[in-house]
C-alpha cells in the first residue's frame, strides 16, 4: 500500500509541471492503466513476500471451524480413551471376582470402541488436513520441533489398532483359564498404548501455551525438550482423570436412556445397574478431578503471570464461574443418584437415611453458594455505588481460592460419605467391634471437616505461596486420608454386617435414568468450556511467546459467541456418541428380534416341507 | 397446598434475609440482583431435589403444582388460578420488556477486577534490597502521593476515597495485594488507569501515571511499604 500512496504522491507532484496537458495525460494514465490490468493477477501471486500463512473458508472461519472439529476429536478421544480403562476395570473384577455380569458389561461396551475408535480416527485426520490447510506457516513449525514424536504417535496408532483388534474380536475365544489372563493383559497394553496417544499429542498442545524452544540440539533432543514442557504433565493426568470421568459418566448415560426405554424387568434390572456402576465410575474420578485441575492452574499461574491472570482474573475468569455451576450440578446430580438408588433400591432406607440426606443436601448447595460467588459481581451502576464497587465488602473474600479450594474439598467428602451412606444401607452390623469403629469413622470426618475448614480460613492470613504449597496441599491430602481410611474400615465393618434389605434391581424412578444424562451432559459442557479457556489463554500467540498469531482471527472471541460453539459441540458430540449406540447395538437388536421370532415361529408361520424351521435364520 | 407451603416460606425467607437481613450486617452492603438471583436459584434447586427424593414426597410436592395446571379440584380457588396464569405470563413479559427495552441506564457491568499485564512486566523481581530502611522510605512515599486515596492505614478509606467509585483498593484486604507479584503492582502504578489493557473494558480507574512523576527506584519501595503496611505479603513462587 505505501509503495502505492508513494506513487500517487510522485504523480501529484508533477501535475502542477504538465499543467496544460491534464486532458491527454490523464487518457493517457488511463489507457495505460486498462492494458496492465490483465498483469494484475500475475503479480499479486509474484508478489507475494514469502509463503502462505493462513488460508480461510467463507462464513464459519477457519478458526470457527478448526475450533469445533478439534473440540469433538478431544471429546471422541476422551471418550475413546476412557472407555477402555472403565471397560478394562469391569473385566478385572470380573476375573477376579466372578461376577460375569461385569464381564458382560465390559463386552458391551468394547463393542463400541471399533466404531468409536474409527470415528475419532476420522476427525482426527479431519483435523490434521485443516490445520494444515489453514495454518501452514504455524504446522511447519510444529513439525520441524515435533517431528520425532509424530513418528512415535503414528506407530503406537498402529500398537493400539493391533491390540484393540486382538481384544475386541479375541473376547469370546480368550475367556478361560489361561487364555482369560492373556486377554486381560491385552486390556492393560490397550490402555497402556492409549495413555501414550494421549499424552503424546498433550505435547503438542501444551507446548502453544508453554514453550520449551532449544535452539541447539539434535532433532530429537530438540522434540524432547519442547515436549517436557511446564503444563505437559499436569494436563496429563488432568485429561486421564478426566477420561475416567467422562468413560463413566457416559456410560451412566447410555444405561439410562436404556433404563427408560426398556420393557422387561431383566433389561430393567441390569440398566439400573450399569447406570449405578457408571456412575459409581465417574464420581470416583470426579473426586480426584479438582485436585489435578487446581495443579494445572498453579502450573499455568507460575509459568506466566500474564497468562494466570487472563485465567484466573482477567476475562477469562467468569469461565471458572460457569465451572462452578457445572460442576455443582455434577456433584448434585451424582448425589441425587445415590439418594435416589437409597430411597428406590434398597426399600425402608429412606425414612433412616432422610435426615441424612437433608443435612448432606444443604452442605452441598452451601459449598456451591460459595464456590459460584464471584470476585467481582454482576452489578448495575447503582447497585455497585451502593456496594462502593464491583467487589462485596461481605462476600467478596468468598471469591477467591482459597474460600473455593475449601468448599471444592468439602463437596468431595459429602460425595464420598453419600457413597459410603449407599454402600452401609440395607445391612445390619454384627461385629463387636462396629460401635467403636463407627465412631472413629465419624470422628475422622469431622475433625477432617473441621481442618479443611481451618486452613481454608487460615489460608486469608499467610503469603499465597504458603497457602498454596502447604495449606491447599494439606486439604487434599486430608481428603485423601478420610477416603484411605474410612473406606476400608467401612469394607471390614460390613464383611460381617447381615443384609437386612435385599438391593431390588430396577426399581428406580425414571428421573434418575434423567440425572444420569444430565451428568454426562454436564461432563461434554465441562470439556467444551476448559478446553476454550485452556486455548483461549493464550491470547493472541500460536505459540505463547514464541509465535503471534496474525491472521484475522487473533481476537478472543466474546464469551457469549464462545459459548454458542461450546453448545453446539456438545450437542453434536452427543448426536455422535448416539450413532455410535445406535450402529453399534444395531446386530444386537436384530439378534432379539431374530431369537423372538424363533421362539413365535411354531405359532405363526408353519415349517416349509422339508426344512427345519429355523433354516436360513442366523444365529 | 399443603405440601408446597414449606418450600414457599422458605423461598420467601431465604429472600427476605438475603434482602434486608445481610446487608445490615455490619461491614456489608445490599447484595446485587444477580446474587440473590443466583442464592435463591440453588434454594430452589434444593427444595426440588429433597422432595423428590421418595415417591410420596415427590407425589406430595407435584400433585398440587399438577392440580394447579390442571385445574383439577380447585374448589374456590378457580378465579385465582385464572389470575395467576394471566397475571405470571405478563410478569415474565414485562420483565423481558424492561431487561431489553432502550434505556438511558448504562449496562450492568461484568467488571474484571485484575487485568493481565503486559508480558515486558511479568517476570520483573524487585530489585530493592528489602532492608528496614528501604520499607520506610517506601512508607513515606506511600504517605505521601497514595495515602490521599489509599488510606492512611492502607485500607482504602483516604480523605479522597469517598469521591471514587469503585473504591481505591483496600491493601488491608487479603483477597487484593497479597494474591498479586509485585510485578503486577509495579506495573498498575507505573502506568495508572490509562496503562490498563483494552481487554476487560471499561476500565474504570482513577490511578494516575506515577511513571511520569516518580522514579522506578521510588515506585519499587512504595511497593515494600504498601505490603509491609498492610501486613501482606506478595505472591511469590519461592
Amino acid at each position: 500500500m505505501s509503495a502505492i500512496q508513494q506513487g500517487v504522491k510522485t504523480i501529484q507532484r508533477a501535475l502542477p509541471a504538465v499543467n496544460g496537458h491534464r486532458a491527454w495525460l490523464a487518457g493517457l494514465l488511463l489507457a495505460a492503466g486498462w492494458l496492465a490490468l490483465p498483469s494484475m493477477g500475475i503479480a499479486a501471486e509474484g508478489t507475494g513476500a514469502g509463503p502462505t500463512e493462513y488460508r480461510d473458508v467463507p462464513y464459519i472461519g477457519s478458526r470457527t471451524l478448526v475450533w469445533i472439529v478439534a473440540q469433538l476429536h478431544l471429546l471422541l478421544a476422551g471418550f475413546v480413551l476412557g472407555v477402555p480403562i472403565f471397560a478394562w476395570l469391569c473385566e478385572v473384577i470380573a476375573w477376579r471376582g466372578g461376577e460375569k455380569r461385569y464381564d458382560k458389561l465390559a463386552k458391551e461396551f468394547t463393542k463400541l470402541l471399533t466404531s468409536a475408535y474409527a470415528t475419532t480416527a476420522l476427525f482426527g485426520g479431519i483435523l490434521l488436513f485443516l490445520l494444515v490447510a489453514f495454518y501452514p506457516k504455524l504446522m511447519n513449525y510444529l513439525t520441524d520441533v515435533f517431528f520425532p514424536s509424530f513418528l512415535l504417535y503414528c506407530f503406537l496408532f498402529l500398537l493400539e489398532t493391533v491390540t484393540l483388534y486382538l481384544y475386541w474380536y479375541g473376547w469370546d475365544a480368550m475367556q478361560e483359564g489361561r487364555k482369560k489372563s492373556l486377554h486381560v493383559f491385552l486390556g492393560f497394553l490397550l490402555n497402556f498404548f492409549a495413555l501414550f496417544i494421549m499424552i503424546v499429542p498433550n505435547a503438542w498442545a501444551t507446548f502453544q501455551a508453554s514453550p520449551v524452544v532449544i535452539a541447539e540440539g539434535t532433532a530429537f533432543e530438540r522434540a524432547w525438550a519442547a515436549t517436557w514442557n511446564p503444563t505437559w504433565w499436569p494436563i496429563n493426568i488432568h485429561r486421564l482423570i478426566a477420561n475416567v470421568v467422562l468413560g463413566g459418566y457416559i456410560c451412566g448415560a447410555y444405561a439410562g436412556v436404556r433404563y427408560l426405554s426398556v420393557k422387561n424387568a431383566e433389561d430393567r434390572e441390569h440398566y439400573d445397574w450399569m447406570g449405578y456402576v457408571g456412575n459409581f465410575i465417574g464420581v470416583f474420578g470426579l473426586l480426584a478431578l479438582p485436585f489435578a485441575g487446581y495443579w494445572l492452574m498453579r502450573e499455568i499461574y507460575q509459568y506466566n503471570q500474564q497468562m494466570g491472570i487472563t485465567l484466573m482474573g482477567g476475562f477469562l475468569s467468569w469461565l471458572f464461574i460457569l465451572q462452578a455451576m457445572l460442576i455443582g450440578v455434577l456433584f448434585l446430580g451424582s448425589n441425587y443418584y445415590f439418594w435416589l438408588g437409597i430411597t428406590y433400591r434398597i426399600p425402608g432406607s429412606e425414612s433412616k437415611y432422610r435426615k441424612a440426606m437433608l443435612m448432606m443436601l444443604v452442605s452441598l448447595l452451601l459449598c456451591l453458594a460459595v464456590w459460584m460467588t464471584p470476585h467481582s459481581l454482576v452489578a448495575s451502576i447503582e447497585e455497585a455505588q451502593k456496594m462502593g464497587g464491583a467487589h462485596h465488602p461481605l462476600l467478596g473474600v468468598l471469591g477467591v481460592m482459597s474460600a473455593k479450594m475449601t468448599v471444592s474439598n468439602l463437596m468431595i467428602l459429602i460425595t464420598f460419605m453419600s457413597f459410603v451412606m449407599y454402600w452401609r444401607a440395607g445391612k445390619r452390623d454384627t461385629a463387636g467391634w462396629a460401635a467403636f469403629g463407627k465412631a472413629v469413622m465419624g470422628a475422622i470426618l469431622v475433625l477432617a471437616s473441621i481442618a479443611v475448614i481451618v486452613l481454608g480460613v487460615w489460608g486469608y492470613f499467610v503469603p499465597a505461596i504458603v497457602r498454596i504449597n502447604y495449606f491447599s496441599t494439606s486439604q487434599v491430602l486430608i481428603v485423601i486420608f478420610v477416603i484411605l481410611t474410612i473406606t476400608p474400615l467401612t469394607a471390614l465393618l460390613l464383611k460381617s454386617a447381615k443384609t437386612t434389605t435385599e438391593m431390588v434391581w430396577g426399581s428406580m424412578p425414571p428421573r434418575a435414568g434423567y440425572s444420569l444424562v444430565l451428568n454426562a451432559v454436564m461432563v461434554i459442557l465441562l470439556m467444551t468450556l476448559m478446553g476454550y479457556a485452556r486455548s483461549s489463554s493464550r491470547v493472541h500467540w500460536h505459540v505463547y511467546g514464541v509465535m503471534r498469531d496474525t491472521s484475522p482471527y487473533a481476537y478472543s472471541p466474546a464469551l457469549g459467541s464462545a459459548s454458542l460453539i461450546m453448545a453446539f459441540c456438545t450437542f453434536f458430540f452427543c448426536i455422535l456418541v448416539a450413532f455410535i449406540f445406535w450402529v453399534a447395538t444395531m446386530g444386537d437388536k436384530y439378534k432379539t428380534a431374530a431369537s423372538a421370532g424363533k421362539g413365535e415361529l411354531p405359532h405363526g408361520i408353519p415349517a416349509m416341507a422339508g426344512g427345519a424351521p429355523n433354516k436360513g435364520q442366523q444365529e | 397446598m399443603g405440601a408446597l407451603g414449606k418450600p414457599i416460606i422458605l423461598m420467601v425467607a431465604m429472600y427476605m434475609f438475603l434482602k434486608f437481613v445481610l446487608p445490615n450486617i455490619p461491614g456489608s452492603a445490599p447484595l446485587p440482583s444477580s446474587l440473590i438471583a443466583l442464592y435463591l436459584l440453588l434454594t430452589g434447586s434444593g427444595i426440588v431435589i429433597f422432595e423428590t427424593l421418595s415417591k410420596e414426597s415427590k407425589d406430595a410436592f407435584w400433585s398440587p403444582i399438577q392440580r394447579f395446571l390442571t385445574g383439577e379440584k380447585m374448589g374456590g380457588l378457580q378465579a385465582l388460578r385464572y389470575g395467576v396464569l394471566i397475571f405470571f405470563p405478563l410478569l415474565v413479559g414485562w420483565q423481558t420488556y424492561g431487561s431489553t427495552a432502550v434505556s438511558d441506564m448504562p449496562p450492568t457491568e461484568s467488571r474484571t477486577i485484575h487485568p493481565a499485564p503486559p508480558g515486558e512486566y511479568t517476570g520483573l523481581s524487585n530489585p530493592v534490597p528489602k532492608t528496614p530502611e528501604n520499607i520506610m522510605q517506601g512508607k513515606g512515599f506511600y504517605a505521601a502521593y497514595c495515602s490521599p486515596c489509599h488510606g492512611g492505614n492502607f485500607d482504602g478509606k483516604g480523605p479522597a476515597a469517598r469521591g471514587f467509585i469503585p473504591a481505591p483498593a483496600n491493601f488491608a484486604d487479603p483477597t487484593t495485594i497479597a494474591m498479586l507479584q509485585e510485578s503486577y503492582l509495579f506495573w498498575r502504578i507505573k502506568k495508572g488507569g490509562v496503562g490498563l489493557p483494552i481487554e476487560g473494558a471499561p476500565w474504570k480507574s482513577a490511578m494516575p501515571r506515577w511513571e511520569v512523576e516518580l522514579p522506578d527506584e521510588w515506585i519499587w519501595k512504595i511497593i515494600m511499604g504498601e505490603y509491609d503496611g498492610a501486613h501482606q505479603s506478595p505472591r511469590t513462587w519461592e
